[in-house]
């Protein structure tokens, strides 16, 4: 079904405790700016780093029942899909990420060759 | 003399009082005068939510309908607290307690009905009259009182009957700490409208919420001497409980019709018109009996209410009751329960549609006759009950898809689905308001989910269909939309209000945020109710509680106000306004050396370096050596000054001096919003302290007045005066304890203006001033507790509390492995 390789290079961001619990932090990868979130429930989650609305940084939010509330004008997104949640922004931008046996984080970052 | 006809009421209750408002509504005022008798000695109160105040997320205060001015400003002269003891038909009189007797042209009995207490022994006390302690029912608000009270030094309690209230009195025991047991005669939980499934899986819900729930149980005798120790079973068990809720159903209150020889079988028999076989008396509510249905809901005693002030008032002499369809939700929190009609499919040809996911807790179930909706059972997942309503009460013709009915297909959001509704689809059944008139109201200018309730009276019945209200608010309002800081909780996330919130973190010893939500919100994490949570913990546990940052608004982390380009102000303390050459030159350096874009007095007597970036910030703050200001949190701000008497010609007082005073003792000090403070050295006020959180006034003969309540922000008013102190040290212990009561009880995010107007200036200075509750000494207390626990948070500079608390971007590194997957990623 899929014609095109579907490739992704892993960014290690460096041990997951650099980040405190149930907040986020960002990392510039190549030219965009991606933000990792780290719940309280364990859950680690990597979106867009900016909110559509007016460019706030949503690493200064406040989280909780898996979403994202923008510390600027109090925005709310689905982390896991970045879905907007009663405002009609669009959605955010989210990447698959896990973390390594060393408590590391790996972003995987598509790069899409035909 | 009166040409009106003199209308009597016994009974003020949901449908007498209800009636009263529906016969004044239709000028009813000017043709009869109307006397009404109540058992009670208040005016009424919204009977549906006991459930409410037992569990705590209500008020008693809260739920009053009509005050007694109220009455009063109607003319309708009510007997409070006067027991009606017989009917005199043959002189058309009322004779109640204390011989007080009122003849009548109508009368209107609506005396609603009693707990039905079964035969057990052992519920009388030995001892005395009445029941042992620790036996009670659930219908007014003074059994709710008792067993309120009774709780607090309970372990655990038994409700008796598994029925609607049964299920809504052991939550309300659940959320007060008391292990408690649901003891049901029957085999499944609410057996009058679940049919054996739901009643298993609501089961389980309610054991997950800690109610232990045991059916097929006869109890026999209630055991214990003086006091409830215990339930006695007739399969020979027994259960071991400190207390025990009778809630076995109800018996309609007809003694009264009985002794005066109306018909009465159930209940008091009435035609149509809701008239009994005499005449000139009708019967409304819980007592009647119509078509030989007796209704124990309000929805269908409201239709009857509306029904006899019709024809009363001659607005439609043709209106007819005709019976109810019944429909009704469980208030249960945590518990999601619409039921209505029939439970069971009846004839051979009758359709059942039934879906059930036992691992989530969802059950649904329809009975369909004819392609229209007979019965249904939603549990778990109610998000189509409005529709269904819809069909069932109108008897509409159902989608061929009998899917649609059961899920939100479209997977859009709810508010398009009750976008979708027609105009004239009911949206509170209890009250009887449509989504027109909610629109209505909504362009009209109620764009808050408080006002528009008011307004319209949907929502204030039994509450169920709140989210609906706020879902049309939502999409009629708009960017109008204003926000009521959820009526009655602290925060939205948590569903108590302030004083049980407090009780259960204190009796459960949480102190922590996510302890919080782990105990009193089945671990539901609110991120709107963090920072609210945050501010109330370290109220209560102050060096004791568990702080989590992220809990915390990002200026709070940081302790700096966020700008919109991310960079930060700081704002040094500057006790009193007054500052020396030498911190006006550490300012000046901080500001060249961290390119500070803009230095600024602020309106608050201080100076404002706005644009530090977040890196600097423990830089700025360890080269200012100065403590925060506190400009970026709800906390004590500053207490503003005017030269006083020290340089001013006309200064009484010395308000430099004391509010230098004030600052250092109260600096940093959390409350449920900014609170701001003024010193002035005489009634000119050139420091503005009339309009400050707290002001303190100096007046002639060595006096200051403590004025509170004051605001000149969005909102302008006049502080109240508190007390007249003639020293420095009044002023202090006064002030302090203001601000103790003011944390104690406000709800977050509400400034001293709205507090003091909601409790009343009156009852403040009770408290505060005469000290009428005997809390003086302890909200001093707590209130010099606060101040020892204060440490300047800028001191994170040295110590930082996370080592990446003032870094925004962390280092990536690109790894040398590259994969390549077919035929998709993310695996
Ligand atoms: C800096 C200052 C304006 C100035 O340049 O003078 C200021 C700046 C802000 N005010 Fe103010 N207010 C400042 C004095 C006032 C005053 C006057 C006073 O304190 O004497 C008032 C009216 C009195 C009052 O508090 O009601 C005032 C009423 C408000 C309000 C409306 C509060 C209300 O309930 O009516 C807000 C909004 C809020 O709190 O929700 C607000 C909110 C703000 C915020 C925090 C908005 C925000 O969240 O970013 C602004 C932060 C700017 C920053 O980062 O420093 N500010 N603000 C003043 C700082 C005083 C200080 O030294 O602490
Ligand atoms: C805790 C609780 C929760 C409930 N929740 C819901 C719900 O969610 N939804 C729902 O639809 N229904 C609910 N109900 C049922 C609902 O409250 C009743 O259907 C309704 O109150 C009946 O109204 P009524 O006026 O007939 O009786 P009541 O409200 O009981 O009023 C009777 C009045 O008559 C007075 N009275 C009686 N005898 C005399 C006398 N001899 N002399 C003078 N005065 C007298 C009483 O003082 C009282 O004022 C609930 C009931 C309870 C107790
Ligand atoms: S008045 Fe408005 S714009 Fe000015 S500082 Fe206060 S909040 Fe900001
Ligand atoms: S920038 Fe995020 S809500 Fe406005």
């Amino acid at each position: 079904m899929l014609t095109e390789t579907l490739s992704y290079v892993v960014f290690n961001l460096g041990n997951l405790n650099r980040i405190p619990l149930g907040e986020g932090r960002e990392y510039q990868i190549g030219d965009e700016e991606i933000v990792i979130f780290r719940a309280r429930d364990g859950v680690v989650y990597a979106l867009q780093a900016r909110c559509p609305h007016r460019e706030g940084h949503l690493a200064d939010g406040i989280t909780g029942d898996g979403k994202i509330v923008c510390p600027m004008h109090s925005y709310k997104f689905e982390l896991a899909t970045g879905a907007p949640v009663g405002n009609d922004c669009q959605a955010l931008k989210t990447y698959p990420v896990r973390i390594s046996q060393a408590g590391e984080i790996l972003l995987e970052w598509p790069s899409v060759t035909k | 003399m009166s040409e009106k006809q003199k209308l009597v009421v016994i009974g003020n209750g949901m449908a007498g009082a209800r009636f009263v408002e529906d016969l004044l509504a239709r000028g009813g005022g000017n043709q009869f005068d109307i006397v009404m008798f109540g058992d009670e000695p208040y005016g009424n109160y919204n009977r549906i939510l006991l459930s409410g105040v037992l569990s705590g997320t209500h008020q008693a205060q809260d739920i009053f309908i009509n005050s007694l001015a109220w009455y009063e400003e109607n003319n309708v002269k009510l007997h409070a607290g006067v027991r009606v003891q017989r009917i005199d038909r043959i002189t058309k009189t009322v004779i109640g307690a204390d011989d007080i007797a009122e003849s009548y042209d109508k009368l209107v009995i609506a005396t609603g009905s009693s707990p039905f207490v079964p035969p057990v022994e052992g519920i009388k006390s030995d001892e005395r009259e009445g029941n042992k302690d620790g036996v009670f029912v659930f219908r007014t608000l003074d059994d709710c009182d008792g067993i309120a009270k009774y709780a607090e030094n309970a372990k655990s309690a038994a409700v008796i009957g598994g029925g609607l209230l049964g299920l809504e009195a052991a939550r309300g025991l659940a959320n007060r700490g008391v292990e408690t047991h649901v003891v049901h005669l029957m085999g499944h939980l609410m057996d009058v409208q679940l049919d054996g499934k739901a009643g298993k899986m609501l089961r389980n819900s309610m054991e997950q919420m800690g109610v232990n729930v045991h059916t097929e149980k006869a109890t026999t005798a209630i055991l214990g001497n003086g006091h409830v120790t215990g339930l006695q079973f007739k399969d020979g068990s027994a259960l071991e409980c400190d207390m025990v809720v009778i809630s076995a159903g109800i018996r309609p209150n007809t003694q009264l019709a009985k002794d005066a020889g109306l018909a009465v079988e159930r209940g008091i028999v009435v035609d149509d018109t809701m008239t009994t076989d005499d005449p000139d008396i009708y019967s409304v509510g819980e007592c009647a009996q119509h078509r030989g249905m007796v209704y124990g809901l309000v929805a269908p005693l409201w239709e009857q209410t509306a029904v006899l002030a019709d024809r009363l008032t001659g607005r439609k002499t043709e209106a007819a009751y005709t019976g109810s369809k019944l429909s009704t939700k469980l208030k249960v929190m945590g518990v999601d329960l619409a039921v209505m009609g029939r439970k069971e499919p009846e004839n051979d040809d009758d359709e059942v549609v039934l879906y059930s996911e036992p691992s989530r807790g969802v059950y649904k179930k329809l009975i369909v006759r004819d392609g229209k909706l007979l019965g249904a059972m939603l549990l778990g997942d109610t998000s189509t009950a409005a529709t269904l309503l819809q069909s069932f009460d109108r008897g509409s013709e159902l989608p061929e898809n009998r899917a649609e009915l059961l899920f939100d297909l479209s997977g859009e959001t709810k508010s398009q689905s009750v976008a979708d509704l027609p105009d004239d689809a009911q949206i509170c059944n209890c009250n009887g308001v449509s989504k027109g008139a909610i629109v209505g109201a909504v362009k009209g200018g109620c764009t808050s989910l408080k006002k528009l309730c008011d307004a319209t009276r949907a929502g204030t019945g039994c509450g169920a269909c709140k989210p609906q209200v706020e879902e049309i608010l939502q999409f009629s309002a708009g960017d109008l939309l204003t926000e009521d800081a959820s009526a009655h909780y602290y925060v939205p996330g948590v569903p108590l209000a302030k004083p049980e919130l407090i009780a259960a973190i204190q009796a459960q010893n949480l102190k922590s945020v996510s302890a919080v939500f782990a105990a009193l919100a089945n671990g539901k994490e609110d991120p709107g109710s963090k920072a609210g949570l945050a501010s109330l913990l370290k109220t209560i546990w102050h060096d004791q509680y568990e702080d989590e940052r992220d809990a915390r608004f990002i200026n709070d982390r940081v302790h700096a106000n966020i700008q919109k380009d991310r960079t930060f102000s700081v704002v040094p303390r500057i006790y009193g306004g007054v500052t020396s050459p030498d911190e006006l030159r550490r300012i000046a350096d901080v500001a060249d050396k961290y390119q500070v874009p803009m230095v600024k007095i602020t309106g608050g007597q201080r100076i404002d370096l706005l644009g530090v970036k977040k890196e600097d910030l423990p830089g700025v703050w360890k080269d200012l050596g100065m403590p925060s200001g506190h400009a970026y949190t709800k906390a004590f701000r500053t207490c503003k000054t005017c030269v006083g008497s020290e340089f001013c010609r006309f200064g009484v007082g010395d308000s430099t001096g004391l509010g230098i005073q004030i600052e250092r003792k109260f600096q940093g000090i959390e409350f449920p919003h900014k609170l701001k403070m003024a010193t002035t050295g005489c009634p000119r006020n050139c420091s503005e302290a009339t309009t400050k959180d707290i002001g303190l006034i100096a007046i002639e003969g060595g006096k200051w007045e403590v004025v509170v309540g004051g605001a000149a922000g969005s909102k302008v008013r006049k502080a109240d005066l508190l007390v007249t102190v003639d020293s420095h040290e009044d002023a202090l212990l006064y002030t302090g304890r203001f601000m103790q009561y003011y944390r104690a009880n406000a709800k977050y995010l509400e400034r001293t203006y709205d507090f003091v107007e909601r409790i009343g200036i009156e009852k403040v200075r009770q408290v505060v001033v005469e000290d009428s509750e005997g809390i003086a000494a302890q909200l001093d207390a707590d209130i010099e507790a606060a101040v020892a626990a204060y440490v300047d948070p800028w001191e994170e500079a040295h110590t930082p509390q996370h080592p990446s608390q003032f870094v925004n971007l962390l280092s990536a590194k690109e790894t040398a492995q590259i994969r390549s997957l077919q035929p998709a990623y993310g695996d």
